[in-house]
């Protein structure tokens, strides 16, 4: 059969120098990475894992498509982990406050006061030109999650450092509770926004799960917080934080697992390389975690040791959220195959193959 | 305070429609301009006559005192980058405008296009070619053999040796100007805003490096420069429009594959281009960015590309990543009252010691 002309689309046009396959040098690293996929695959549970086909794609000599973030690790995976601690110390501190429990307000307020003056270090830190910080407060833009984000942090960390400070010098009661009641109002925000702020990217990893990142990271802040005021608080006194370290751990689980297998492809970097290293580990930290609190919490070596479990599980859920994100976006695959997707779903939609102008 | 907001188009009031995405006639009137604004200007790349010379890159390098960098953005160093002619690599802060070189093979198991009458062959070259008989193969294969004659014959790109074709696609990217552009709409400090001419530009005396606009462009064209660390890219050579002259690469362009000048123009120029494209056989040319319904409200830069675009390393279908803002902060809401909710019952549902 005579092959379409010349100036059909795609009609036969190969990158010269490369295999005979159009994404060429691409090809091969990728299908390495999908064995490993597969693998990585097996190991979780009842096969639930969707086997990614082979993705046919094109890309120009293997080059991403998208800049990969330049937001600098530990940086960043440690803010987003301190800031979801210290936010929801913050709001456990304030209730334990209101309902007259002296010893879980204290610790959490120290938790919630520490976190958030060590986040906003590592915030400031992590910018380019760290001196020009206070510049995240001359405009307020509801389309810039960082710029939000800034007057979220902003508040809770004036709020939150000044109540631990009190609270570790003794002085003005009254306003310790006011300052640990602001700082309850804006934990919640402060460790879910972290969640927009990832997915608000064109980051394929982080923009598909973008209404579940947010509970991601909500869930796993409960279980940080609660891990963390558990180990320093007496165990009588620590039954809420064993109850919001659970419930955390939990959501967190539920949530990581939706995000690692209901997204097609973009799916692939949360199972495989260092992402898929380090949630398999926060997975296995999580659930020991919470196990244990259940088992153990009511003794005292196994509130440390849960407690520890659970902010760890926290911290490695930060880091291979982070590192899958890098990984999607350093491979164009991530990029071209999920946007031929929707192009493709959208042109059956509207009931023509398009094949040329997209 | 200045009548200019440095927000996108969104939230500012003005447009209750297409706010975060979709066509917006009037770009800077939503950013805040008053209406006697200049019209918004943009590039449009025709690559079809783009031959691969590069002065576009260095009148940029020029003009904006670009450092130099190799093809991963390193800066003061020189590396080959082993694609073809290309050692620029990508776009990024020190390289404003990229030429891509892709070199393409085709084996051709058509007769030989020589063969072919030349009464057909003026057909072939000016008709469209659906018009020929659906079903009569015979006619079909004339008229693809013809199209590949007639391309290698007006474009210099293409040619013929032995039973290959060979071809250069050769395409100068720029950052794009989006009517939505991600970056613009997440840079926290307002350093990057919308000016007079509908282009997007950064403030180096704002910007503090946050980053965000990196990730955030569909595109991959903003990037940080390491060693100074705020972000850079082109400014559709900002300061050249308020002085009334054309930007720096257009300028450079023998071709005339870089045009710039008012937008809608630019549009009707490129329409009326691929039309002729298209009369002269040329099936797979394809405006990219054109598209005002497209994920980030159409490009300020838009091209002729004459392949699909990842092959010329760009996304096939970009979308703003705000568009789903709106979503998120639905869902952050959400998780911040359960937090709440979850720790009121944990702590009412304890027993006071």
């Amino acid at each position: 059969m005579v092959t379409e002309g010349i100036t059909t689309p795609g009609a036969g046009w190969r990158r010269a120098g490369g295999s005979d396959v159009a994404g060429d040098g691409v090809r091969a690293h990728g299908t390495g990475r999908r064995r490993k996929g597969r693998r990585g695959g097996r190991r979780g549970r009842g096969g639930e894992v969707p086997m990614v086909e082979e993705a046919d794609f094109t890309s120009y000599y293997g080059r991403p498509i998208i800049k990969p973030p330049v937001w600098k690790s530990p940086d960043v995976p440690l803010y987003l982990f301190l800031g979801g601690a210290a936010g929801s110390s913050a709001i456990l501190g304030a209730i334990a406050d209101l309902t007259g429990r002296p010893a879980l307000t204290r610790v959490s307020r120290l938790t919630a006061g520490g976190g958030s003056i060590l986040s906003v270090v590592f915030l400031i830190h992590d910018l380019g030109r760290p001196e020009r910080f206070l510049h995240m407060l001359r405009v307020i833009k509801p389309t810039s999650p960082l710029s939000i984000g800034s007057y979220i942090l902003a508040p809770f960390s004036a709020a939150a450092g000044a109540t631990a400070a009190v609270e570790l010098l003794g002085w003005f009661p009254r306003l310790k509770r006011f300052g640990g009641v602001v700082a309850g109002l804006f934990g919640g925000p402060l460790a879910t926004y972290t969640g927009v702020l990832l997915a608000n990217t064109a980051v394929p990893s982080w923009h598909a799960p973008h209404r579940e990142l947010p509970f991601v990271f909500g869930g796993s802040a409960m279980a940080a917080g609660g891990g963390v005021t558990m180990v320093f608080t007496p165990v009588a006194e620590a039954g809420p934080s064993r109850k919001m370290a659970v419930t955390g751990a939990a959501i967190e689980l539920a949530v990581v697992h939706r995000v690692e297998n209901g997204f097609g492809i973009v799916s692939e970097p949360f199972h495989t390389g260092r992402a898929g290293t380090l949630l398999r580990a926060a997975k296995a930290c999580t659930a020991a975690g919470a196990g244990l609190t259940l088992l153990t919490g009511r003794s005292r070596a196994g509130a440390v040791v849960s407690g520890v479990l659970l902010a760890a599980g926290s911290l490695l859920t930060r880091f291979g959220v982070f590192e899958a994100g890098m990984a999607s976006a350093k491979d164009p695959k991530y990029t071209v195959v999920p946007q031929r997707e929707r192009m493709a779903a959208r042109a059956a939609q509207n009931g023509h193959a398009s094949t040329v102008s997209r | 305070m200045t009548t200019v907001s440095s927000a996108s188009p969104a939230f500012t009031g003005n447009d209750p429609q297409n706010r975060l995405f979709g066509p917006l006639p009037d770009v800077q009137g939503e950013a805040g301009y008053a209406t006697d604004h200049p019209a918004r200007v943009g590039f449009f790349t025709d690559t079809s006559v783009c031959i691969g010379c590069k002065a576009c890159e260095v009148a940029c390098k020029e003009w904006n005192t670009l450092p130099m960098d190799d093809s991963y953005g390193n800066r003061d160093t020189l590396g080959l980058s082993g694609m073809s002619y290309d050692n620029t690599g990508q776009l990024g802060a020190n390289t404003w405008r990229h030429v891509a070189f892709i070199e393409q093979v085709r084996t051709v198991d058509l007769p030989m296009p020589t063969m072919g009458p030349p009464a057909t062959r003026q057909d072939g070259i000016t008709d469209a070619p659906d018009e020929a008989e659906p079903g009569d193969s015979v006619v079909t294969a004339q008229t693809s053999v013809l199209n590949a004659e007639a391309l290698s014959e007006f474009d210099p790109q293409t040619s013929q040796s032995g039973d290959r074709e060979i071809r250069w696609l050769m395409s100068s990217d720029v950052c794009k100007h989006c009517t939505h552009a991600g970056c613009l709409d997440v840079c926290p400090t307002g350093a990057l805003f919308r000016t007079e001419f509908g282009t997007v530009v950064v403030q180096g005396d704002i910007c503090n490096g946050c980053g965000y606009c990196v990730p955030s462009c569909p595109y991959g064209v903003i990037n940080q420069r390491k060693d100074d660390g705020r972000v850079f890219k082109c400014t559709m050579c900002y300061d050249r429009l308020t002085d009334g002259l054309q930007p720096a690469c257009a300028s450079a362009c023998p071709t005339q594959s870089i045009q710039f000048g008012d937008l809608d123009e630019l549009q009707a120029r490129a329409d009326a281009r691929l039309e002729t494209l298209k009369r002269q056989g040329v099936e797979s040319a394809r405006l990219y960015g054109r598209d005002e319904d497209d994920g980030v409200g159409g490009n300020g830069a838009f091209f002729l590309l004459l392949d699909e675009p990842e092959v010329y390393g760009l996304p096939p279908d970009p979308i703003v990543t705000t568009r789903d803002l709106p979503a998120m902060w639905r869902s952050a809401a959400a998780a911040a009252a359960m937090m709440v909710g979850v720790a009121l019952s944990a702590v009412l549902g304890s027993r006071r010691s």
